[in-house]
């Protein structure tokens, strides 16, 4: 079973976590209605890092606040970034507002990672539901980086509208270049859409992975993750090789103020990624 | 293409698996193949509803017209689904839309002669109903996952 | 006074007379001396500058969501428990500014804030209370990462145990393997011996460090009988604990009683006031505040206590995870005595009673526990080991 930290060796540990490194916005890109996605790179002389798919940042606006983000760039691009976000509150609001130039606090990287070399010779099934896209791309890149290592790739997407898809072109680009499988649904279209419509988990059972030798990579919302995961096991698909990206209220980052528990784990380091039997008893019980 | 070639290809459909030989070949006699274009209609909601389909390949799309939002599509069923319970309870009408909006390859089964039949037969309707029900839980779940609306904004 | 080198492990007798000399020695080393004082009614930990102001003569009396002093018919120094404060707010100080963020011209540059400073001694540290020290170096200097300000506090700190002879009415640090003898920990560890009219304290040496500053404060021979008499008083003081908890499993017991029905009986008393965690000395759960000046010239980042019975502690993409006290009452105790072990290898309870003293509708842990073992699922084919999903047709 390949653990979600194993080969990592990004970000120097002893720079001291609590301090924000100074980015520099390079590009601000509205991605759907309610998305948009930062590009950053270190300011002046800052040092950036490089990071593995699946971490995030913590992103602090100068007097407003910080908020933790995955990273959804091209881990081969660091020191170069993007986070994708969506605006749920009053720093992702200030973060809308931003413009080339400006200048972001960044925290980070932290957390697991996707197990992406730990999955070597397996097939790789990428489920991804809204913008849990975004910490899965990182991964998707480190995949087709190294295509000859996998078997077959495949991803499912589903999302709410057809508008709401996002990196469009990417996903074409893909599609087109790489021996990689890409199934898209929504959950509602008007009849211009001539894809599917229906929830993601509907395309699993006839997506085409051998399940006795698949890795599985989860990220959307909880609900859809846990069906998610019952879908593919349904299906054959070993629990141990199943991995999902959790999501907890974060002050810190790093372990040490204890709001992102969940049970006996800390989100943010020892998640955000997990192997599902990490987690499979806390998965369906309520405010745990 | 004749009924017979059509017998291999229903036997190795997993929707059908189990059931016993004689009843294999009772349904291939009551399917036949059906092609859609792109673009065209399926069946629309009033209908008589008489059939069911096993999609082969391409997309047929479940759709409602709503005033003010137009055709919304709702639900696709793609290779190796079954599409349409109608047939089964009165008043055997459909329900709603349906259009390929891709060209389509599918078998179409007599909805009004097997529902003889398995009036007939109790344990042929056992086995039928069995199988649908299962399509109508798993279709009723992903409905559920769709109306909790989870990619939206929690508002 | 002895004349030979002293040596960690042994004993030695100070007359309470002289015990003004320890602070002073503590004092002309550069430590600042913290320890008990009367203050509004209860024993808190103060500055000291003297030894007049320890609680000469107190005691305290503490039931469940009950705290009184009362005077001592003798004059004992340290004739009491624990009071609402902890130690952690030397180490783990409740408020703290991280760094400042100038705005400039190309942006804003960040000043981090200094580490460390004042050399701290606390006198009068309780066996349960090196516990949840040594709990709290866990959690800050063994994990991934180290809280840099702890650490240079926690190093230079000096530590003046005391024994408890005098167990309080919710201790129980005997079932927690906590007290009520300091055994490790410690720089210098007192008991306090009052009898036949002599009042003097057993000293026994712990580090190196503590030799240095015993040295200088008059000191002479512990006598067999002084030692067993000291080592009687302590031991006296586990069979008289308060109260008790049964660790039996305890872990295991939590873990698979999430849906006990216990949790809602304790949530209709429970007010998520928070004051257990403020007074808990082992909770470290804090939040961090981002301000910013009228004219936005300056920001700054504070870090803050916190508690896990904040209705917003959990909120997440617009609603907490934990919307209900029941959830919130679960996750403290679950975390205190069960999650704890899986992730610092040790119960995060000492046993010190606080949290019962100060909850103010007198909520007993040790009760809840109890209730909990009632009411246990504990067949093997039981919650934790189903699936979440086995009930999923509805």
């Amino acid at each position: 079973m390949a653990t979600t930290s194993d080969q990592f060796a990004a970000a120097p540990v002893n720079r001291e976590p609590m301090l924000p490194t100074p980015y520099r916005i390079q590009r601000v890109k509205q991605e759907t209605d309610d998305t948009f996605t930062l590009e950053l790179v270190p300011a002046d002389s800052a040092e950036g890092s490089s990071f593995a798919p699946g971490q995030f940042n913590m992103l602090y606006v100068y007097g407003v606040g910080e908020v933790p983000i995955s990273i959804s760039s091209d881990p081969s691009d660091a020191p170069l970034i993007q986070h994708t976000t969506r605006v749920v509150g009053t720093v992702t609001k200030a973060m809308r507002l931003v413009k080339r130039g400006d200048m972001l606090g960044i925290r980070g990287p932290f957390g697991t990672h996707w197990p992406v070399e730990g999955v070597v010779g397996h097939d790789v099934v990428i489920v991804a539901g809204g913008i849990g896209l975004a910490p899965l791309r990182p991964a998707l890149y480190r995949l087709m980086a190294q295509r000859e290592k996998y078997r077959k790739i495949v991803l499912l997407y589903g999302t709410r509208t057809p508008e709401d898809i996002l990196y469009r072109h990417e996903l074409e680009h893909w599609r087109g270049k790489f021996d990689l499988e890409i199934q898209v649904t929504v959950d509602r279209a008007a009849c211009t859409w001539r894809g599917n419509v229906g929830v993601v988990t509907t395309m699993i059972p006839r997506a085409p992975f051998d399940p006795s030798n698949t890795a599985a990579f989860i990220c959307g919302p909880e609900v859809m993750m846990r069906f998610t995961a019952m879908e593919l096991q349904k299906r054959g698909v070993a629990t141990e090789r199943t991995y999902l990206s959790m999501e907890r209220n974060m002050k810190c980052g790093v372990g040490l103020c204890g709001h992102c528990q969940y049970g006996p784990v800390f989100t943010c380091k020892d998640g955000p990624v997990f192997s599902y039997d990490q987690i499979v008893a806390l998965l369906g019980r309520a405010e745990v | 293409m004749t009924i017979e070639t059509l017998e291999p290809i229903i036997q190795a459909t997993p929707f059908f698996q189990g059931l016993e030989e004689r009843y294999i070949q009772l349904i291939t006699g009551c399917a036949k193949n059906v092609r859609f274009a792109e673009g065209q209609v399926v069946f629309r909601e009033g209908d008589a509803a008489d059939q069911f389909y096993l999609i082969r390949s391409g997309l047929v799309s479940v759709q409602f017209m709503i005033p003010h939002r137009g055709l919304t599509t709702i639900l696709t069923a793609s290779e190796g689904e079954i599409l349409g319970w109608s047939w089964l309870f009165p008043p055997y009408r459909w329900h709603f839309d349906a259009r390929a909006p891709q060209p389509t390859h599918a078998l179409a089964f007599d909805g009004k002669c097997l529902r003889g039949k398995c009036e007939e037969d109790h344990d042929l309707g056992y086995e039928i109903f069995k199988r649908f029900m299962q399509v109508v839980t798993e279709r009723l779940e992903s409905t559920r996952l769709q109306l909790l609306d989870l990619y939206g904004n929690n508002k | 006074m002895s004349a030979e080198p002293m040596s960690v492990g042994q004993y030695f007798i100070i007359e309470s007379q002289h015990l003004e000399q320890l602070l002073a020695a503590l004092r002309h080393r550069g430590y600042e001396v913290i320890g008990p004082t009367v203050c509004e009614g209860a024993i808190v930990y103060q500055p000291l500058t003297s030894i007049r102001d320890l609680p000469e003569g107190w005691a305290d009396q503490q039931q469940a969501g009950r705290y009184r002093l009362r005077r001592r018919s003798d004059g004992a120094l340290f004739g009491y428990v624990v009071g609402p404060h902890s130690w952690k707010k030397v180490l783990y100080r409740p408020l703290r500014r991280l760094w400042r963020a100038e705005r400039n011209t190309k942006g804003f540059r960040i000043v981090p804030e200094d580490i460390g400073g004042t050399r701290y001694a606390l006198l009068g540290v309780r066996a349960c209370e090196l516990h949840a020290i040594a709990i709290q170096d866990q959690v800050f200097l063994h994990g991934k990462y180290v809280d840099q300000d702890y650490k240079v506090q926690r190093e230079g700190l000096f530590l003046v145990a005391i024994n408890c002879t005098e167990p309080g009415g919710n201790c129980f640090c005997a079932s927690m393997n906590t007290g009520p003898k300091a055994t490790t920990g410690f720089d210098l560890a007192l008991t306090e011996l009052l009898r036949e009219g002599r009042h003097c304290f057993l000293v026994e040496v712990g580090t190196e460090r503590g030799a240095e500053i015993l040295a200088l404060v008059p000191h002479g021979d512990a006598s067999d009988a002084d030692k067993e008499a000291a080592a009687q008083a302590v031991a006296d003081a586990a069979v008289h604990m308060g109260r008790s908890l049964d660790t039996q499993g305890i872990k295991d017991l939590l873990y698979r009683n999430y849906e006990s029905p216990q949790w809602d009986t304790v949530a209709a008393r429970c007010l998520s006031c928070a004051n257990c965690t403020m007074v808990c000395p082992t909770c470290f759960c804090a939040k961090v505040e981002d301000t910013t000046d009228l004219a936005g010239g300056n920001a700054e980042r504070w870090r803050r206590w916190d508690s896990c019975f904040t209705e917003d502690f959990s909120y997440i993409h617009g609603g907490s995870v934990r919307a209900t006290t029941k959830s919130r009452y679960r996750q403290w105790l679950t975390h205190k005595l069960a999650s704890w072990i899986d992730q610092f290898g040790r119960s995060g309870c000492v046993g010190c009673g606080r949290c019962i003293t100060w909850c103010p509708v007198g909520i007993d842990i040790t009760a809840e526990v109890r209730a909990l073992r009632e009411n246990d699922a504990s067949s093997p084919a039981s919650d934790s080991s189903r699936s979440p999903h086995d009930n999923r047709n509805a």
